[in-house]
């Protein structure tokens, strides 16, 4: 059979499904969910298939090819939905239709007591139609497609319960920030189209060496901000922590392990770009390492346990996009600390989900506190999530994490150990503060008490629908990363296709991996000290200056009030007021005084027929003088 | 005689019809002021008819006539009702065209 028809069943799948669970009615409530977790299971088994085939090729025959339709076909503005699975995209599909068949299932329990919850997988699967989308593409045109598709699902699920205001609000929000970065992708293909003509990926990145480097920096300036919006990376980073306001599966599926890594995708997909772009690649490193810091001084302040991990989620991703920076010496691990990202994150996610479940759906970590005696499988899951994330020897972490930091020092010079210096800075934070989640949700006295309404949480363990995907979630944070970096596998995988250059590192990878540990344990003695050792106030003590900044995610709110809500109100003001005065009177200034002109001429029109008479002798007159006079000349 | 002494006599009388027809309010002096200037014209007219030795003046002169007797007709007839209709017979009394 040709393996190539299958791949439109990959996102055909899901969509199905969306058109169905949408559609269908309240009739489908008893069986929607099982709808939902069948196609996108289905997905997964494609994925599969095209994966084992794919093994059995040869690294330069990997990649597939099938062309489904010509969108708009015009005389010189081709665009196809056209699919491509090379490497790359078969991680993705992998992670996405893997992790989201799980997060699927999870969502069965979890949204058991929703009476919306076929409407939800709905959504879900919607998400996974798109994001499959996303990365099958084979051109920016219809990648933007997906782009926008997932955009709009990771709207819709935010603000699912939108009864609340919250939850509205956050969804609103997400939507406006990430259309400053959609705005930046469509620029960039429209810069595509106008310097290469056409903007398949194939004849794109071949040309990239006949271009002018303006051209390159400029449409990998405008891709890095497209990033920065679906990734929540600095500047474009508010609306993450906002966006957990949806149910935790979303944050899980959507917000931590597929779609806001789409920027990565992006950014690698258009290497060659940025490879022949040195400025854009350097701007990409510095938004990586500035992210990577931020996102980990706001995770070490939030009390809210989904706001933490949210805080972790775009530190994580400024080491994606920095090592996506690097360029060929980073993009391999890029990918590699996504994908094992995708597992720890997800598993993190999910399980503090089981403790919202178990905990009615408090979130504030200080009123948690010795869950593990009730909640063993959500305490070992997240704990195995937990030395996953830190990089604790010989789980996925330590290597992905581990091998972005080594290249970071490989890329040379004093940017290299600029750079170094910020990701072994921000293993140490990531060590702080995941310790720091770690330690007030599951050790130390329980601190929870009656609500308002005099209702105690009962700790319980979630049902196994939840538990099942939390333990492979678990199995993958544990495995994946020595399973990819034994023999560097994944990075033989993928190198046909992103490319490979170890750089010159001035320092050994022992040396790295020594520094690496030190910081390592740095970081969790520091938490356990602050921690640990004492009893934690379930009323949050004040705090330095600092710790309330990033209670306050680092003013990110005041400033773009400040900035861009009054900067933009005093700019349509002034506007305005241009408006008002210049233009307006110029345009009243012509029309009173044309009005008083002929207020005046009209004084002439006096109705008495001697004066008309005089106006035309004086006429007469002056016609013969005029005809005399030319005579005379 | 000289003929251009004719010319002169048609310009004074030219004259003072344009000068009764822009100063005098009375509707009928206007119109014997106007006759005037026609008269004028056809004196002129003829004077140029003897100058040139030919009979175009003359001819245009009986044409001025015509018409001159045809816009009496009509002008009198005019400012006949105008009299009747407001009982003045003054120029300026008839202004309604004013803004």
């Amino acid at each position: 059979m040709n393996t190539e028809n299958l791949i439109a069943l990959l996102v055909a799948a899901p969509l199905l499904g969306a058109a169905v669970l949408l559609c269908g009615g309240r009739r489908l409530d008893r069986v929607g969910h099982w709808i939902g977790t069948l196609l996108s299971a289905l997905s997964f088994v494609i994925g599969l298939v095209l994966f084992t085939d794919m093994l059995g090729k040869g690294a330069e025959e990997r990649s597939l090819h099938q062309h489904l339709f010509s969108w708009i076909p015009v005389e010189g503005f081709q665009a196809d939905v056209a699919f491509q699975l090379d490497q790359l995209s078969m991680t993705f599909v992998l992670l996405i239709s893997g992790v989201g068949t799980l997060i699927h299932l999870y969502s069965i329990g979890y949204m058991e007591h929703d009476e919306r919850r076929r409407r939800f997988f709905g959504y879900l699967n919607l998400f996974l139609a798109a994001m499959l989308l996303l990365v099958l593409a084979d051109n920016y045109l219809l990648l933007y497609v997906g782009w926008e598709g997932v955009g709009l699902a990771s709207y819709l699920l935010i603000g699912f319960w939108q009864h609340k205001p919250s939850a509205a609000t956050a969804a609103k929000k997400a939507f406006l920030v990430n259309r400053v970065g959609d705005m930046g992708l469509s620029i960039a293909i429209m810069l595509m189209f106008t310097t290469f003509g056409t903007f398949a990926f194939g004849p794109v990145l071949e040309s990239t060496g006949e271009t002018s480097e303006g051209k390159l920096t400029a449409i990998g300036l405008m891709l890095l901000l497209a990033a920065c919006g679906k990734s929540a990376q600095v500047p474009l980073q508010s609306w993450l922590g906002d966006a957990m306001e949806g149910p935790t599966p979303v944050s899980a599926l959507i917000h931590a392990a597929t779609m806001v890594t789409a920027g990565v995708y992006l950014i690698v997909r258009s290497g060659e770009i940025f490879n022949a772009a040195p400025d854009a690649q350097l701007a990409v490193t510095v938004v990586g390492a500035v992210t990577l810091l931020f996102g980990a001084i706001v995770g070490c302040a939030k009390d809210d346990i989904k706001k933490a991990l949210a805080g972790s989620t775009m530190s994580q991703i400024g080491y994606m996009i920095l090592a996506a920076g690097l360029g060929p010496i980073g993009y391999v691990f890029a990918i590699m600390h996504l994908v094992t990202h995708g597992f720890f994150k997800a598993g993190l996610f999910l399980g503090a989900g089981s403790v919202m479940h178990g905990m009615n759906d408090e979130v504030d970590m200080r009123k948690y506190g010795g869950l593990r005696k009730y909640m063993p499988v959500t305490f070992v899951t997240f704990g195995l999530g937990y030395l996953a994330i830190i990089g604790f020897p010989g789980l996925s972490g330590f290597f992905s994490k581990d091998k972005i930091i080594e290249a970071a020092f490989a890329k040379g010079g004093t940017e290299g150990w600029i750079l170094g210096s910020v990701a072994l800075l921000g293993a140490a934070i990531t060590a702080y503060y995941m310790t720091r989640v770690m330690l007030l949700t599951f050790f130390g006295e329980k601190r929870w008490q009656p609500d308002a309404d005099g209702n105690a949480p009962h700790p319980h363990e979630s049902p196994r629908s939840m538990t099942i995907p939390m333990i492979l979630l678990a199995v993958g944070s544990v495995f994946a990363g020595g399973f990819f970096s034994i023999g560097d596998r994944f990075m033989h995988w993928l190198e046909p296709v992103t490319h490979h250059d170890h750089g010159d590192s001035p320092l050994s990878a022992a040396t790295v991996t020594g520094a690496t540990m030190v910081v390592l344990v740095v970081g969790v003695t520091l938490a356990w000290f602050q921690y640990g050792r004492r009893p934690v106030p379930v009323v949050a003590p004040r705090g330095s200056l600092l710790t309330r900044a990033a209670r306050k995610d680092l003013l990110q709110d005041d400033f773009n009030h400040v900035v861009l809500v009054r900067g933009g109100e005093h700019l349509t003001r002034s506007l305005v007021y241009v408006d008002h005065t210049l233009v307006d009177g110029v345009v009243n200034g012509t029309a009173a005084s044309v009005g008083g002109l002929s207020g005046r001429l009209r004084k002439l029109q006096n109705g008495y027929a001697r004066s008309y008479a005089v106006s035309m002798f004086g006429g007469a007159a002056v016609l013969i003088v005029a005809t005399l006079l030319m005579r005379a000349v | 005689m000289n003929p251009v002494n004719y010319l002169y006599l048609a310009a004074l009388l030219f004259a003072i019809g344009a000068t009764g027809v822009l100063i005098r309010r009375n509707a009928i002096v206007v119109f014997m002021c106007i006759e005037l200037m026609l008269n004028a014209c056809n004196l002129a007219f003829v004077a140029f008819s003897r100058l040139h030795g030919n009979l175009d003046g003359q001819i245009i002169a009986f044409f001025t006539m015509v018409v001159a007797a045809a816009e009496v007709v009509v002008g009198l007839a005019i400012i006949v009702s105008l009299f009747r209709s407001r009982h003045s017979a003054s120029v300026d009394d008839a202004s309604l065209m004013k803004l």
